[in-house]
C-alpha cells in the first residue's frame, strides 16, 4: 500500500512533463526533421534555433522587456500593498469590508473587458508602448492579489507584537521596517512569488499596450507565429526559454509555497 | 483577532486605492460610456439606452458562447477538483519527495499562456504531435482543427494539464495543517479509509477547496489567451468562449457598443457567481 501510494504522482507528473518535453525536443530539432518525419528525440541535434534568439534583438529584448515590466509589477505591487494590508488586518476603519471586496472585484474581472478601454486610456496619457504602462496595468489583478495575500500573513502576527514596540519606544515606521517586514518575510517572498507568476503569465494586456519599444516575449512569438511561416522550431526553443525565469523562481520559493497556501490564501 | 477602529487607517490604503481605481474606474467608465451610446468615431456620440443591452441579451450568438462558457467550466471543474484532491492525497508527506513534487508540480502555473497554448497545439498536432500521432496511430481519427469534439477534448485537457496543480497545492496545503493526533484517534478507533476522509481530511480542506473552486471559476470563466492559440476559437465557432468572443466583437468588428454592453452582463456574470461564494466562505469563517 505504501508503495502504491507513489504511482498517482508519478503519473501525474509525467502527464505534466510530456508536452514540456515535446517543446525541448521540437526546439533541437531542425525544421526540415520537424516538417518531413516524426521522431521521438532530435535525430540531428542542432542549437540553430537558439542561436537565432540570442543573436536576434527582436527576439532578445523581447525577453528583457517582458523581465523588465514583470519586476516593476512586484515592486509596485508589494510596496503598494503592504501598508493596505497591514491597515487591513490591524484597524478597522469606514468602509474596510467595502472596500476590500471591491479590491477582490478587480482579480475577477476579465481581462478581455478591459482591453481596448486600456488601450485608449493609456494612449491619451502617451504611456501607450511603454513597460510602465504594462506594469500598471498588470497592478489591476496584483494588488488585490497581493493585499490578499498579506493580509493573512499579517494576520497570523500576534498584536502583542506592535504593543511591545511601541511600549519600547519604537516609532510607527521604525517598528515596520526594524522589526515588522522581518517577521513576515515569508509571505512577502510567497506575494512577490505570485505577483511575478501572473504578470509573468499574462498576454492579452500586455500586447494591447504594446507595439515596439516594450512588446513582451510572449507577442514576440505570437506574431512569428502568425507571420513568417511556421517556423515551429524557432517557436519552440522561444516557448522553452520562456519557462526558465519561472522554473528559477520556484526553486527559490519552493519551501514558502506549501506554507503560504497554508494560509488558505491564495 | 480584535481591531481596533482608526480612520487614519485610510492613509495606508490610499495608494492601494488610487493605483487600482486608475486602472479600474476610468477603463470602466469607458465601457459604460460605449455601452449606452453609438459612435461613428471623432468623439461623436449618440444616446441609445439600453438598445445594446436588449440585442446582446437576445442574440443567439451570446446564448451560445455563454452556454459554451458555462459547460467548459463546469467540465473543468469536475474533474480539476477531484484530480487535485486524489493527487494531493497521495502525495509524500515528508522526505525528498516533497521538494520534487512542488517544483515539478508547479511548472505548468508559470509558464506565459499562450506558450501553453503554442506547446499544445505542437503536441497535439496530428502529424508531429506526439498526442495526435500516438492517438492515430492507436486508431482514432483525430483531429483537433476539423473536429469539434477532438477540439473540446484537446482544451479541455490543456486547461486540466494547466491547473490541476493549482487545486493540488491547495489541497496539499490543507491536508498538512492536520495534525498528526487526528490520524492516530481515527486508527485506535478503527476508522476506515474513507472514514478517515469524509470526517477528517475533506473538513480541514474546505477552507481551501472553497477558495480553489473560486479561483479556478473565476479563471477559467475568464479564459482567452490558451485556447485562442490552441484552436483560434475553432473549428468554426466550437471553442469560442464568452472571451474570445468578445475579443472578436470588439477589436475584430469594432462593435464598440454590443461590446461594452456585453462586457459589462460578462463582469456582471462573473461578479454575482463569485459574491456568492465569497459570502459563503465569509459565513463559513464566522461559524469556526
Amino acid at each position: 500500500m505504501k508503495k502504491a501510494k507513489w504511482v498517482v504522482p508519478t503519473i501525474y507528473i509525467i502527464f505534466l512533463m510530456l508536452p514540456i518535453y515535446w517543446l525541448l525536443n521540437m526546439s533541437f530539432k531542425t525544421t526540415t526533421e520537424i516538417i518531413n518525419t516524426y521522431t521521438l528525440w532530435p535525430q540531428e541535434f542542432t542549437l540553430e534555433n537558439y542561436k537565432t534568439i540570442f543573436t536576434d534583438s527582436t527576439w532578445y529584448t523581447g525577453y528583457l522587456n517582458s523581465i523588465y515590466y514583470v519586476v516593476m509589477n512586484t515592486v509596485i505591487s508589494v510596496a503598494a500593498a503592504l501598508p493596505a494590508a497591514y491597515a487591513f488586518s490591524r484597524y478597522k476603519f469606514l468602509g474596510d469590508k467595502h472596500l476590500f471586496f471591491w479590491l477582490l472585484t478587480n482579480r475577477m474581472a476579465p481581462p478581455a473587458v478591459f482591453a481596448l478601454p486600456f488601450f485608449q486610456f493609456y494612449s491619451s496619457v502617451n504611456l501607450f508602448d511603454t513597460h510602465v504602462a504594462v506594469a500598471l496595468s498588470h497592478c489591476l489583478f496584483n494588488i488585490p492579489l497581493a493585499v490578499w495575500i498579506l493580509e493573512g500573513f499579517m494576520s497570523a502576527v500576534p498584536k502583542e507584537l506592535d504593543e511591545t514596540a511601541y511600549v519600547d519606544g519604537y516609532s510607527f515606521w521604525r517598528f515596520f521596517f526594524k522589526i515588522f517586514i522581518p517577521t513576515i518575510t515569508a509571505g512577502i517572498g510567497i506575494t512577490m512569488f505570485f505577483c511575478f507568476m501572473f504578470s509573468w503569465v499574462e498576454l492579452l494586456l500586455a500586447k494591447t499596450l504594446t507595439a515596439v519599444a516594450a512588446k513582451p516575449i510572449a507577442a514576440t512569438m505570437t506574431r512569428t507565429a502568425s507571420t513568417s511561416g511556421y517556423e515551429l522550431g524557432l517557436l519552440a526553443a522561444a516557448g522553452s526559454l520562456t519557462i526558465i525565469p519561472g522554473a528559477i523562481v520556484i526553486y527559490f520559493v519552493r519551501n514558502y509555497i506549501a506554507k503560504g497556501f497554508a494560509l488558505g490564501r491564495v | 483577532m480584535n481591531k481596533t477602529i482608526n480612520q487614519k487607517a485610510w492613509f495606508f490604503v490610499i495608494p492601494v486605492f488610487v493605483l487600482v481605481a486608475f486602472n479600474a474606474i476610468i477603463p470602466l467608465m469607458t465601457v459604460v460610456n460605449y455601452a449606452f451610446q453609438e459612435t461613428f468615431g471623432n468623439n461623436v456620440f449618440m444616446w441609445e439606452g439600453t438598445r445594446w443591452f436588449k440585442q446582446i441579451m437576445l442574440s443567439e450568438r451570446f446564448h451560445a458562447s455563454l452556454g459554451r462558457q458555462f459547460l467548459f467550466t463546469f467540465i473543468i471543474l469536475f474533474i480539476q477538483i477531484p484530480l487535485g484532491i486524489a493527487i494531493a492525497l497521495t502525495m509524500p508527506k515528508e522526505g525528498i519527495g516533497v521538494p520534487i513534487c512542488l517544483v515539478l508540480m508547479s511548472m505548468p502555473l508559470l509558464i506565459p499562456w499562450n506558450v501553453v497554448g503554442a506547446m499544445w497545439n505542437i503536441f497535439a498536432l496530428p502529424d508531429i504531435g506526439f498526442l495526435g500521432h500516438s492517438l492515430n496511430a492507436l486508431g482514432f481519427d483525430y483531429n483537433f482543427t476539423q473536429q469539434i469534439g477532438d477540439a473540446w477534448f484537446t482544451t479541455i485537457l490543456m486547461d486540466v494539464w494547466h491547473w490541476t496543480s493549482l487545486v493540488v497545492l491547495l489541497s496539499y496545503a490543507g491536508l498538512q495543517s492536520i495534525q498528526p493526533a487526528y490520524y492516530q484517534a481515527a486508527e485506535i478507533d478503527g476508522a476506515s479509509r474513507w472514514a478517515v476522509f469524509t470526517k477528517i481530511e475533506l473538513p480541514k480542506m474546505k477552507k481551501v477547496l472553497t477558495i480553489a473552486i473560486l479561483l479556478r471559476f473565476m479563471d477559467s470563466f475568464m479564459i482567452y489567451t490558451e485556447p485562442f492559440v490552441l484552436t483560434g476559437g475553432g473549428p468554426g465557432n466550437a471553442t469560442a468562449f464568452l472571451s474570445i468572443d468578445l475579443v472578436k466583437m470588439a477589436l475584430g468588428q469594432f462593435d464598440l457598443g454590443p461590446a461594452a454592453a456585453m462586457s459589462l452582463i460578462y463582469f456582471f456574470i462573473v461578479l454575482l457567481v463569485c459574491w456568492v461564494f465569497y459570502t459563503l466562505m465569509m459565513r463559513n469563517e464566522g461559524n469556526q
